[in-house]
């Protein structure tokens, strides 16, 4: 994992982001489920992605999840991490793994918050 | 083995010889390929009747490069598949063909990513792209996208860094033969362990050059074909799809070439043990891998043990690839290096490759290609040519 901080630049705030980032702002990390095939899905659309219902909400999740994959980018100054995390409640997103330490395929993560360059906050994870 | 009769062929290729082109315009070199593929077909201009074109076509596109190129069409298309765009485009000009929409269609590539600038390890994001909110922040790249997918399969195969280097070193063996190539010094497995990191797991020996240049390809109707000069290639098989994340059901190891392939391969009516050539798109070591395994050419997991000791070098191995050298030697136009994959498979099917590397009596080859990025979203594209 890298050791120094790193920039993000901002995800800009619309309509498919704006709820999420209230959530964050308040230290929750939310998910969209679906009304109708009771699914959810990453990243998050208005439209349920797996039966096309317009019956989609926000629901706040543990934010636990275990590392897919990752890369170290050797090349930025400072390297980062990407990665991909399969959350406990099912989907994987990409990511950022963050904190000091080896990381490996399987270890436990834990959710947290990181402002981007302009404060708006992104989803993270650091060993659980 | 019986395969089935053609539908249209592939008259024309052309690769611009072009590696550096500060001085041209893209439109300029769009036009050289054109007129580099007509001279190859031994046809004019005003044959053309379809005129078909990517993301890389400067202005809108065919309404900017059908009046740039000053040609009377009565069909166009234009499909942004990324780098495999070209692929699936010789398939789309065959489906208008066989719809009596056209008899010669003219698919053009060009771009100058080395004259501007463009690097794969700086993230890219085009305005209104539906997941730039959720990933762009994470400064996902070309190189660490794959370097998720190559760590991934590691961990589930034991694939190894020694293993995806052999893949490079092949495609070394056959650059040192092309004189257009960027890179021509033949390289080591060591070499290429040697190399930086660029991304983990990634060197730089890894990953494919960035090249200025372009290429063309003209498919015409068998009857058209037949009355050319040149060795007759028909299309026989093709398949396309698109991959992705699938709403959070990630699976990197496995690429959108398991159901192209498969739609190829069907159509043919041939299997892959039949390819006697296969050009397989090399943005990395690890896409070449794992297209391997999705067309079936070894099982899923045994890709590193396929490609390792010299397997794919033409002349010694089991099955000759990208033998112009390919992305990771050769030349990746555009950073789209659909084209020249058709175009290596010609050379091969017509016997006009570099005689060190030509594949004797080659009749039967196939061209894969992968566009975006297999660690996020990505398109897959095959086709099956066969030399009558």
């Amino acid at each position: 994992m890298s050791t120094k901080a790193r920039v993000m630049p901002s995800p800009g705030i619309g309509p498919d982001n704006e709820a999420f980032v209230a959530a964050a702002r308040e230290g929750r990390f939310v998910l969209r489920f679906c009304d109708d095939c009771g699914k959810t899905h990453w990243y998050p659309r208005a439209i349920c992605p797996h039966c096309t219902s317009s019956n989609t909400q926000w629901k706040p999740v543990s934010g636990r999840g275990t590392v897919y994959s990752y890369s170290t980018m050797q090349r930025a100054d400072p390297p980062y991490t990407l990665a991909y995390v399969t959350l406990a409640e099912g989907p994987t997103m990409l990511t950022n793994l963050v904190g000091d330490g080896p990381c490996r395929i399987g270890m436990p993560v834990q959710v947290q918050f990181v402002d981007s360059e302009d404060g708006t906050p992104v989803p993270v994870f650091g060993r659980a | 083995m019986t395969t089935r009769p053609a539908r249209a062929c592939i008259v024309g290729a052309f690769e611009h010889p072009t590696r550096k082109a500060p001085d041209k315009t893209v439109a300029q070199l769009h036009a050289e390929c054109a007129a580099g593929a007509l001279r190859d077909a031994g046809l004019g201009k005003d044959d053309i009747d379809a005129y078909f074109c990517s993301g890389d076509a400067p202005g809108m596109g065919p309404t900017s490069m059908i009046d740039h190129l000053n040609l009377k069409v009565r069909h166009t298309e234009s499909t942004d598949l990324g780098g495999t765009s070209y692929i699936s485009l010789v398939a789309h000009a065959r489906d208008a063909i066989v719809a009596g929409r056209c008899n010669v269609a003219l698919i053009t590539l060009a771009g100058r990513p080395r004259s501007e600038g463009s690097s794969g390890t700086v993230p890219r994001t085009r305005a209104g792209t539906p997941e730039a909110p959720w990933e762009a922040p994470y400064g996902i790249t070309t190189v660490n996208g794959y370097g998720m997918v190559a760590l991934r399969h590691m961990h589930d195969f034991g694939t190894t860094s020694e293993q995806l280097a052999w893949i490079k070193v092949a495609a070394s063996h056959h650059a040192q033969h092309n004189p257009h190539a960027m890179l021509r010094e033949v390289v080591t497995v060591q070499d290429v362990l040697d190399s930086p990191v660029i991304s983990d797991p990634l060197h730089r020996l890894d990953c494919c050059v960035v090249s200025d240049g372009g290429g063309a390809l003209i498919v015409a109707r068998p009857e058209i074909a037949s009355s050319l000069k040149r060795p007759i290639v028909k299309v026989i098989g093709s398949g396309e799809t698109v991959r992705g994340p699938r709403a959070g059901d990630v699976d990197l190891t496995t690429t959108g070439a398991a159901q192209s392939g498969a739609a190829a391969f069907a159509e043919a009516g041939i299997k892959p043990a039949d390819i006697q050539y296969a050009s397989i798109y090399d943005s990395f070591t690890i896409t070449v891998l794992l297209q391997l395994e999705d067309l079936g050419f070894c099982k899923k997991g045994e890709g590193g043990r396929f490609v390792a000791d010299g397997n794919l070098i033409s002349g010694s191995g089991r099955l000759p690839f990208n033998t112009d050298g390919g992305g990771l030697c050769n030349n990746h136009p555009a950073n789209r290096g659909g084209i020249t994959k058709v175009i290596e498979a010609v050379r091969q099917l017509r016997g006009e490759a570099h005689p060190a590397v030509q594949v004797k009596g080659c009749a039967l080859a196939l061209a894969q290609g992968t566009g975006g990025n297999l660690g996020s979203r990505h398109a897959s594209s095959t086709l099956i040519l066969e030399r009558e």
